[in-house]
């Protein structure tokens, strides 16, 4: 496919990483943000390429791995109510919650089901006026103009058996408290590319100035990963911390303003907490108060239920960087996609899941390149 | 999650019942309907990159292009320092 194969090019990416091996004197090392990048990254074997000194840490963003235990039971518990169909992107459904996920809901009789678009659970209220349509809305930046304008139409067409279930997270305030920590090991970032294309690059200026961080807007595919991590190290080399982009195909520096103005008038920001790493000041998005009647929590009354997480899983320092999912006691033995203590090790953009399924460990160092596809 | 797809606009349905500006995007074969509203500039022939239905931008296709020329740049690089006595 057009403007995905060409970035996939074997010797492209070769050129590109020698220009990585060239260009680096010295060890760094670099965070990317979004889970996408992190599958394509284990995937493609990308770091065997890089120079030993260059470290990649896997950042925290998989919305599905973020999401609160709490958001999971009450998805749950509104799923099992008779009327309700609960609809949900396909990741969510396998997240363990504390007793239940939404796939043991639907084994044991709830109406769950998998959507491709907000549309569609839209179009299932339409359809079915005497049921109660529930949208799961999980996701960052990127997904947020979606959802927006599922209830902004929920709302022009007056749909009443419609409503959302909000957990939508934001990543900058994510990447400020993963700097902010005194065990911070990440030098640089590449920053979320779809996240960007959405809410534009403005907003890490001052987070690049004010943590001496180059941040590199970067894209999804090998290619587009390597020439970001060479942006990146040039910086690093040269002493310099800004805000570059990489992405430039489909980024633009103030980002999608149509998509900006419907997403302020239907949400708000919100404190919102983390999954493994606990609650973020202004991190994530609520529905405003004029459309607060769209807001499922409080019309199925679940805004109480509370959860405590498992204490042997280590999804928060891997979804910090801290560690890699290897490094955990029960990795691919008590944890695995099919028996998941944590959510990192369910969704496919899971640093935990990507190194379960593609074999990465330490010790192996055979890059699967050739083999890429990167279609996920 | 945050995937986008690209793909190029096929039609645009200008049928207003729905509110939402619509078109059809070819993905290397599979056609599917987009909501156009977020890129009001995309034409037919365009590409957008695609997410949970929503079209969220238009290509840049010379952009597209600049990693490439950058490569080809290095390599005559390569030569000439290869070349070099």
């Amino acid at each position: 496919m057009k403007f995905l194969d060409e970035y996939r090019d074997y010797k492209a990416v070769q050129q590109m990483a020698q220009a990585i091996r060239r260009s680096t004197t010295r060890p760094w090392t670099l965070m990317e943000v979004c889970g996408g990048q992190t599958y394509t990254i284990v995937k493609t074997g990308l770091q065997d390429l890089l120079p030993e000194g260059i470290t990649l840490v896997h950042g925290p963003g998989c919305p599905v791995c973020v999401t609160p235990l709490d958001m999971i039971d009450r998805a749950v518990a509104i799923a099992q109510r008779s009327e309700v169909i609960l609809c949900s992107f396909g990741d969510m459904l396998r997240v363990p919650g504390s007793t239940q996920s939404l796939f043991d809901a639907k084994a044991s009789g709830a109406d769950v089901r998998i959507v491709y678009s907000p549309l569609d659970a839209l179009h299932l209220a339409r359809s079915h006026p005497k049921r109660e349509v529930v949208f799961f809305a999980v996701g960052f930046e990127t997904t947020a103009p979606a959802n927006a304008m599922a209830v902004w139409e929920a709302e022009r067409e007056n749909i009443p058996n419609f409503s959302m279930l909000v957990s939508h997270v934001l990543v900058p305030p994510a990447m400020e408290a993963i700097l902010s920590s005194p065990d911070c090991r990440v030098q640089a970032f590449l920053a979320a590319g779809h996240v960007c294309m959405v809410m534009g690059f403005e907003e890490y200026v001052p987070i690049s100035q004010k943590y001496r961080v180059p941040i590199v807007v970067t894209g999804f595919e090998p290619l587009d990963l390597l020439e970001g991590i060479q942006m990146a190290v040039a910086q690093l080399e040269s002493g310099r911390a800004e805000v570059e982009n990489q992405y430039a195909r489909a980024v633009r520096r103030s980002g999608n303003h149509p998509a900006q103005e419907r997403i302020a008038e239907v949400f708000e920001v919100t404190r919102r907490a983390w999954r493994g790493i606990g609650e973020i000041p202004s991190s994530g998005l609520r529905l405003r108060e004029a459309y607060r009647h769209f807001d499922a929590e409080s019309r199925f009354a679940v805004e109480f239920v509370h959860a405590e997480e498992s204490s042997e899983c280590i999804a928060g320092l891997v979804l910090q960087g801290l560690r890699k999912p290897y490094e955990c006691p029960a990795f691919g033995t008590r944890c695995t996609p099919d028996t998941p203590l944590g959510a990192p090790m369910v969704s496919s953009e899971g640093a935990c899941a990507a190194y379960f399924h593609f074999g990465r460990r330490k010790e192996d160092g055979n890059s699967i390149l050739s083999t890429a596809t990167a279609g996920h | 999650m945050c995937l986008a797809v690209p793909g190029k606009i096929v039609t645009i349905l200008e049928e207003e019942n729905l509110g939402l500006r619509r078109g059809k995007v070819d993905f290397g074969g599979i056609r599917k309907e987009v909501c156009l509203d977020y890129t009001p500039e995309a034409r037919v022939g365009d590409y957008v990159l695609v997410h949970v239905g929503f079209a969220l931008t238009v290509v840049d296709e010379h952009e597209a292009q600049r990693v490439f020329e950058a490569l080809r740049e290095l390599d005559q690089l390569e030569e000439l320092k290869e070349s070099a006595p």
